[in-house]
């Protein structure tokens, strides 16, 4: 089965964001393919790389990198929905005249134009958040 | 796939669930941006409104006391971007003592059978 994942919520807030998490790597695991998975709204807040969680607790952002290096997943942020929530990549940072980027390893930034042909690349979308 | 579908862009049945208020939350203006980028690619699009979801395309939003940006205009556009197929929840209407009087754009209102049928008929279904 070729999934595409959508991701609406923000790491530590709602536990959507966990279950994604634990949806792909597990989809991965039992052989299947991730076409792509794709941060929207809050969602945008799992990509950046400034998130220092307390030492005792799961790195969500750490987490969404190790598992796309593993698996060469594809990790989309929206642009609109990042340029709102101030998650920007070094062009990104540039273009909008700012002084720093903060995107995490393993992830890119993109249009919503990702989200829509990953669900005609799909066999199956899913979107996790309320 | 067939060779025809490859090569003219294979057409999806794509719904768009909105089940929330416009304001207090920010789902349901992105969703409207997601339908927007998402007419770019030609698909046969849905759209229905269902419990507080229906409060998007009621008429006279007033968004002038809470600085908000009053998005509902936009509803009106879809037409132009060959988004057409737009339905409502019977039931929600209902509960919430709207008719389609009180509406700023043309839906079809569903029995919650009716939107079951039409969900299990799509090939996407994005949920806000």
């Amino acid at each position: 089965m070729k999934f595409a994942i959508q991701v609406n919520e923000g790491p530590y807030t709602h536990q959507g964001s966990d279950t994604a998490y634990q949806f792909t790597k597990a989809a991965l695991e039992k052989g299947h393919e991730v076409y792509r998975v794709f941060f929207y709204h809050d969602g945008v807040n799992n990509g950046t790389r400034l998130t220092t969680p307390p030492q005792d607790d799961r790195h969500i952002v750490n987490r969404w990198s190790e598992l796309a290096a593993k698996h060469n997943l594809d990790l989309v942020i929206c642009v609109a929905a990042a340029q709102r929530r101030g998650i920007a990549d070094a062009d990104e940072a540039k273009r909008n005249g700012k002084d720093a980027d903060n995107i995490a390893p393993g992830f890119r930034i993109s249009g919503l134009g990702q989200l829509i042909e990953a669900g005609i690349q799909a066999d199956r979308l899913v979107v996790f958040g309320d | 796939m067939s060779e025809e579908m490859m090569e003219g862009g294979e057409v999806k049945k794509f719904l768009y669930v909105n089940r929330k208020a416009p304001y207090g939350t920010i789902y349901a203006l992105e969703s409207l941006e997601v339908v927007l980028i998402g007419a770019a690619f030609e698909q046969d699009v849905s759209m229905v409104f269902l419990d507080d979801g229906v409060y998007q395309i009621t008429k006279g939003q007033d968004t002038s006391g809470s600085d908000m940006k009053n998005f509902s205009p936009t509803y009106r556009a879809l037409e132009m971007y060959d988004v057409e197929k737009l339905y409502v929840s019977k039931e929600s209407m209902e509960a919430r003592g709207l008719t389609t009087d009180d509406l700023i754009v043309d839906v079809e209102v569903m029995s919650a059978a009716e939107i079951r049928e039409l969900m299990e008929s799509q090939d996407v279904v994005l949920s806000f």
